[in-house]
């Protein structure tokens, strides 16, 4: 239990999925204007990389290594997410409309997420368990979600800020983003 | 063969997917904490991109419309495979550095960027030199950003001392932060000289300039939509401006013709105005002439009634 809480920590603050490892930096720089849009962006995250590492777990380990075919893993997984992906849209509008309509916007963005597909290789490759590779995705994607929306908030502040003129929009974002990295090296030390 | 060159020159210096383009941000800010591993990483997309570009627009003409995204992937897909077998036996240094963003340049923007906006819709020569050029100017970004980066933070030239002992290494630039902060630099410049990127579009909404054709975010998508609507707009200013030059021209023209026209008409008036003096003049001295004559006349009558004096005057003497 210790292991998986370790593991928790590790991927969600350590090695935060955008602030050091840098997938998923499209979503992370486009959808952090508002602080509600990009808590819903996180959530839609999270579910998918859930899903998407849960499945993707099971086709490597039931299909792929049975047939001897590991070496197919890139492609099988990114059509098993895109496919995952749209099928997790349609069934939500069936059966859940009022999660679709809140996270259904975001669903469809996150299919050329690179953090999806990087969880699940890098699951593969550590060789962890179902559930060590569970505790990495929930880490990985709360990580998302908590740089995301710390990243919102301080652009809301941003806003109304004096910013000199060449580093008005991407840069000061990029700034900004720099220095949550360096605030989250701080986490290095706790594990 | 020229239209070829212009397309390999096109990205790899006119729409440099780094610079101008800012496409793939993910491996260009993990990957160039040193100059040899963004050079690695640049030369593997160029190999991936170059055979994706050729293959699409080879069988462009067999993917059906609607599930052409699907296809891409698996093409791309395909030949990420296939490079990252090639690494795990050739080259393995590279492959351990470049680690989990080998697999991930299947979902790399460029690639199924340049497939959807050119090989499909274009033949497969002029596809393979874009995707060259692109790869290309994708690797001299890479390379270019991880020698400043490498420079900085650890004072060496593809892992070459360079820089004098005394020097201390600012750690900061080959870690996490760095990258950000690097890529924040560069945007910054290409603000003060107003350089042509996706970054500084006037009106923008989204800050990573959302021009990356495969990006599928809503918010890209709607920044797409707010640039194509912007650039509508400065085209339609420019063809405005154009028909209202067009206008003026003409207008201009129309009147230096009128002024011609008019120029030669009181020319012509001159000339008239001219020959009728002439005429005048000629009708004045025939008028001359027939007062001479008449005057001549005159005389000659007079001479006659003298004569004819003299006769009466002789007769009255015979009388």
């Amino acid at each position: 239990m210790k292991e998986l809480i370790l593991i928790l920590i590790g991927s969600a603050l350590v090695n935060n999925v955008v602030l050091s490892q840098f997938l998923g930096l499209c979503p992370f720089l486009g959808v952090s204007k508002k602080t509600k849009t990009a808590a819903s962006m996180g959530a839609a995250v999270i579910f998918v990389i859930m899903i998407a590492s849960a499945v993707t777990y099971a086709v490597h380990y039931m299909i792929l290594v049975p047939l001897h075919m590991e070496y197919m893993q890139t492609i099988v997984f990114i059509l098993v997410i895109a496919a995952l992906v749209q099928m997790i849209e349609m069934m939500l509008k069936k059966v859940s409309p009022a999660i679709y309509s809140a996270l259904g916007v975001y669903l469809p963005l996150i299919t050329t997420n690179c953090a999806v597909l990087g969880v699940a290789i890098t699951n593969i490759q550590d060789g962890s368990t179902f559930a060590e590779s569970m505790m990495n995705s929930l880490g990985t994607s709360v990580g998302f979600l908590i740089a995301i929306v710390i990243m919102a908030g301080i652009r809301e502040r941003l806003e109304g800020n004096d910013i000199p003129k060449p580093f008005q929009g991407m840069p000061i974002v990029l700034i900004t983003a720099g220095l949550m990295a360096i605030a989250f090296c701080g986490f290095s030390g706790i594990i | 063969m020229g239209k070829c060159f212009k397309q390999f020159f096109n990205g790899l210096i006119k729409e440099n997917p780094t610079f101008v383009l800012m496409l793939g941000m993910c491996p260009t800010l993990a990957v160039t904490s040193s100059a040899s591993n963004g050079l690695g990483m640049g030369l593997t997309t160029t190999a991936v991109l170059a055979l994706s570009n050729l293959f699409i627009s080879l069988i462009r003409k067999i993917i059906p419309d609607k599930v052409r995204i699907p296809a891409f992937i698996v093409v791309v897909a395909t030949f990420v495979t296939i490079v990252q077998m090639l690494l795990q036996a050739y080259l393995p240094s590279l492959n351990e550095s470049l680690g989990l963003y080998i697999p991930l340049i299947v979902v790399n923007c460029i690639i199924l960027g340049r497939a959807e906006a050119f090989a499909y819709t274009n033949g497969p020569v002029i596809s393979l030199f874009d995707g060259l050029g692109m790869g290309l100017g994708f690797t001299l970004g890479l390379t270019s950003i991880g020698i400043v980066r490498e420079l900085i933070g650890a004072g060496t030239f593809f892992g070459n001392q360079i820089m004098p002992d005394a020097y201390e290494p600012a750690a900061i630039f080959t870690l996490a932060p760095g990258a950000f902060f690097v890529l924040a630099l560069l945007t910054a410049l290409q603000n003060i000289f107003k350089a042509k990127s996706a970054t500084n579009v006037p009106g923008a909404k989204v800050a990573c300039g959302g021009n990356c054709a495969a990006c599928m975010d809503g918010a890209c998508v709607e920044n797409r939509e707010e640039i194509a609507r912007i650039n509508g707009i400065k085209e339609a200013e420019a063809v405005a401006a154009k028909a209202e030059a067009a206008r003026k021209a003409a207008e201009a023209k129309k009147a230096a013709e009128a002024k011609k026209a008019e120029e030669e008409a009181e020319k012509q008036l001159d000339v008239k105005a001219e020959t009728a003096e002439a005429a005048a003049e000629k009708f004045e001295a025939k008028a001359e002439a027939v007062d001479a004559a008449a005057e001549k006349f005159d005389k000659k009558a007079e001479a006659a009634e003298t004569v004819a004096e003299k006769f009466e005057s002789g007769e009255k003497k015979e009388d």
